[in-house]
């Protein structure tokens, strides 16, 4: 066997093509939904760190050092393995979805809170001096402000989700990584990781390139 | 006369500096005081305990309006009455100029956009920059924005401006206009507290002067009787001091 044989097998990359395109779908599904999900809950986590009350506040700074310090393998596999011993079982997908959310937030409530606080206090002042309440404040002149600075580090944190999604076939999660090893050994052949590789460098290298772009922007808009 | 703005033994400290100590001050509807002395000496802190920006001692009282000005609920529509304007603008970047001024009273006030945006032209019309609308903060010149910041405070149609230093941070040449600007309001019945060097804009337009330092009101008057014959040798010193160049 060549070296186009072992490792470009087009009869092997056909055969396989369905398996992995279906896990590329969970791939992509568990990651956009980790994602979406780590915004949100990263957001209302930071503004918590910012403005609670104290004890609360502490309670949001505990969860984002905790979960930005546990390996997020570790995490799944608490999550998968232990929890059931206390009564929560949840699927491969929901327990993956769970840990990528769970970290992902912790870091992107860190990456708010340096936007929020990148913003001049006289914007604030100006904001309460015309009466504006919380929500407002934050809806209309200090969040449209953050996100700008944010947007980077943001997609970087996106990128690392979705790359961190891999992980989730250690807990049976039919991925993108779990289909191709599959089919690898199905086919005693490793064409079809060479293909899963490729097709998660096709999926994050425009990402790569986009946070590039905006960095530029950036620094030529200051 | 009815007092809009009375402050009773306000006192402030930071971190065991008083940067306040037991002020007195009443201001009468329509009234222009201006607030003059060395930095540092309590100026700022005093007119930004107004609107609560500066946290004060338990132990006084700041009344707009009759209403005290405190943490709660109520302080949202205290401050909505209390106009301020910034030593450094505060613009929002983001927002065109219309939207800065349109910004408050659409959220604070529901008025509806069209009427807060004839409003808006109105105002800018009075602060002499209406062809301005479209452009974002960044494209005007320091005494263009102060001139949007006044705007901006007056579309909420407040009961009080406050002038924090309004001209302090800009470059010499503007600052005439931005003066200007101030001088009509105050001619138009405008009840104003101003915080500010220019002695000149003080004796010009204040109906009474008060002279601050190391954090109390050591003598306040009319701008002749301040300017021309204090009684306190700290006043007389800080005038010669500035005044001489």
């Amino acid at each position: 066997m060549n070296f186009i044989d072992t490792f470009f097998n087009w009869d092997v990359l056909t055969s396989s093509m369905p398996l992995l395109l279906s896990g590329l779908k969970v791939t992509l599904l568990l990651g956009l939904v980790s994602v979406v999900a780590g915004l949100v809950l990263g957001l209302a986590i930071a503004l918590v760190r910012l403005y609670a009350m104290r004890p609360i506040r502490l309670v949001a700074i505990i969860y984002i050092d905790l979960f930005r310090s546990i390996p997020l393998l570790v995490l799944l596999i608490l999550v998968y393995f232990a929890l059931p011993f206390i009564g929560i079982s949840l699927s491969p997908f929901a327990s993956a979805a769970a840990a990528l959310t769970i970290v992902s937030s912790a870091y992107t409530a860190e990456i708010f809170r340096a936007g929020i606080e990148a913003i001049p206090k006289g914007q604030f002042e100006a904001s309460q001096a015309l009466g504006l309440g919380y929500r407002h404040m934050m809806s209309d002149v200090i969040l449209p402000q953050a996100i700008r600075v944010v947007i980077p580090p943001l997609t970087n944190n996106c990128i690392n989700v979705i790359k961190d999604t891999a992980l989730a076939s250690v807990v049976a999660m039919p991925d993108l990584l779990k289909q191709a090893t599959q089919a690898q050994a199905l086919e005693a052949n490793p064409t079809p990781l060479i293909v899963a590789a490729l097709m998660y460098i096709g999926l994050l290298w425009p990402l790569v390139l986009l946070v590039g772009r905006f960095e530029k922007r950036l620094r030529t808009t200051r | 006369m009815s007092s809009i703005v009375s402050i009773r033994n306000l006192s402030k400290k930071f971190a065991g500096f008083s940067a306040l100590k037991n002020i007195n001050l009443d201001v009468s509807e329509g009234e222009v005081v201006c607030i003059v002395g060395p930095s540092g000496s309590g100026k700022s802190t005093l007119i930004r305990c107004i609107n609560l920006l500066e946290e004060y001692e338990k132990s006084g009282s700041v009344l707009v309006d009759g209403i005290p000005v405190v943490r709660g609920e109520k302080l949202a529509m205290v401050r909505a009455e209390v106009g301020m304007v910034f030593q450094s603008f505060n613009l929002f970047p983001h927002l065109t100029v219309l939207q800065n001024i349109t910004l408050a009273p659409v959220r604070v006030r529901n008025t509806t956009r069209t009427v807060a945006e004839k409003q808006a032209y109105a105002m800018l019309e009075r602060v002499g920059i209406a062809a301005q609308a479209g452009k974002y903060p960044g494209e005007l010149s320091g005494g263009q924005q102060q001139r949007v910041a006044i705007a901006r405070a007056l579309a909420m149609q407040p009961r009080i401006m406050l002038f924090d230093e309004p001209t302090s941070s800009l470059d010499p040449e503007m600052v005439g206009e931005v003066l200007d600007v101030m001088k009509k309001l105050a001619k138009s019945g405008v009840t104003m507290i101003v915080v500010t060097h220019e002695m000149g804009f003080a004796r010009q337009v204040a109906d009474r002067v008060v002279f601050m330092d190391d954090g109390e009101i050591v003598e306040e008057g009319t701008p002749q009787q301040i300017f021309d014959d204090a009684r306190e040798e700290r006043t007389r010193n800080f005038l010669n001091a500035i005044l001489q160049h």
